[in-house]
């Protein structure tokens, strides 16, 4: 079971990458990691709130949809915006600490594509709620990991001189390729196991 | 009327190259880079992508004096996850081995932010007839786009365009651009072209002005 709950993490931390090999979580991934300490944050924030849903979405998908299976996908968007609306009202009460490092990125993040997309695969895959959190622990790591290393390479490009037509989007483009194409060597490391 | 028909003609227009949704505005980027592996594939997210567009603008607009302001993100979500699970159920019956092949993906055109910003910026703001248009021509300009990304991949990754073969046997297939790195280089790439000509154009105007 250990190792299993290991593999699950393993396999979205780094193998299928959430943001470098299905795409998922792009616009803040290309739009905002120009700091690694911003990127961090973003990172935590999704983590958490990748973790509200795993628990939402393993929820309704017990209780809830096996009685109406053609709402699943209303129903986890509504919810899934609803409860981390509640949850951030709950910690900007018992935790200003936390709220001010999460700050502005938890409601951003709601409307993201991974978390949505985290729902789906964690329904699609058939997660319990432990191999659930596991996930998104694993898939929220991943997309931490991800937007780090792009703010770094950005912060460093930023003195380079740079064509102007490759400048912006483009130049955060073929970045991700590359960083893309490192990940893809993961794709080995357990095949043995 | 005359003229109403030019400013209609505008809005449709608009969408397929000056404000192309994809590579000028680079809008719903997340669901879309992950499918396009093929030309078919593609054809098929764009499809879709382009079905739930007009109808969601559609409903936005006719509800637009009914829906609260307070609520109105929320209603364009339900209005949108309503068309993208009929979407989701189309083709799961029409066309089974696309629909497996694209998985997630279709459910995820829900969080599309193309979509919703169309909703918000456009369809909630105008008359019904004004709305299908800017969405038939952000949906037609998503579809250019997409289907560009599709065939480069196809092509330089497989050797062939909707599963004919192009370049014969002897051609050795870039297999990466089928995985995921080519979906970025070939949209970086993409991007990198459009803005060395708008750049292009940009200093002729200066020179001729």
């Amino acid at each position: 079971m250990a190792q299993e709950l290991l593999w699950i993490f393993i396999s979205a931390l780094l193998i299928n990458n959430f943001t470098l090999t299905y795409f998922l979580g792009i616009c803040p991934f290309l739009g905002v990691s120009n700091k690694v300490d911003t990127a961090l944050r973003l990172g935590l924030a999704n983590i958490f709130v990748m973790i509200i849903t795993a628990v939402a979405a393993w929820a309704l998908n017990t209780y809830v949809l096996i009685y109406a299976p053609y709402l699943r996908l209303i129903s986890f968007i509504i919810v899934i915006a609803s409860t981390v609306q509640f949850v951030e009202m709950a910690i900007k009460k018992w935790s200003p600490e936390l709220f001010r490092a999460l700050g502005i990125f938890l409601p951003l993040i709601t409307t993201n594509c991974a978390i949505l997309g985290l729902a789906l695969f964690a329904t699609n895959k058939g997660y319990g709620l432990l191999e659930g959190i596991v996930y998104a622990l694993g898939a929220g790591g991943g997309v931490t990991l991800a937007l780090i290393l792009m703010a770094g390479i950005r912060e460093e490009t930023r003195v380079l001189d740079i064509p102007d037509a490759v400048k912006g989007t483009a130049l955060s483009l073929i970045v991700a390729g590359i960083l893309s194409m490192a990940f893809m060597g993961f794709a080995g490391m357990f095949s043995a196991a | 009327m005359g003229k109403d028909q030019h400013t209609d003609w505008d809005v449709l227009i608009k969408g397929l190259w000056r404000e192309n949704p994809v590579f000028v505005a680079v809008l719903g980027m997340c669901p879309t880079l992950a499918v396009t592996n093929t030309a078919i594939n593609s054809l098929a997210m764009a499809s879709a992508t382009f079905f739930v567009l007009v109808f969601s603008s559609l409903f936005v607009s006719l509800l637009r004096k009914v829906i609260a302001k307070q609520v109105r993100i929320t209603t364009y979500i339900v209005i949108i996850a309503t068309f993208v699970s009929l979407v989701d159920m189309l083709l799961a019956a029409l066309v089974p081995d696309i629909h497996k092949e694209l998985g997630a993906f279709i459910a995820l055109i829900v969080v599309n932010c193309l979509i919703l910003g169309r909703q918000e910026s456009f369809a909630a703001k105008n008359k019904v007839g004004a709305a299908l248009m800017d969405a038939i021509g952000m949906g037609l300009g998503f579809t250019i786009a997409l289907l560009m990304i599709g065939i480069v991949r196809e092509l330089l990754g497989n050797g062939s365009l909707f599963d004919i073969p192009i370049f014969g046997t002897s051609f050795e297939p870039w297999i990466i651009m089928i995985l995921p790195p080519g979906g970025f280089f070939t949209l970086g790439f993409l991007l990198l072209l459009f803005n060395a000509v708008a750049l292009r154009r940009a200093k002729a105007n200066a020179i001729t002005s």
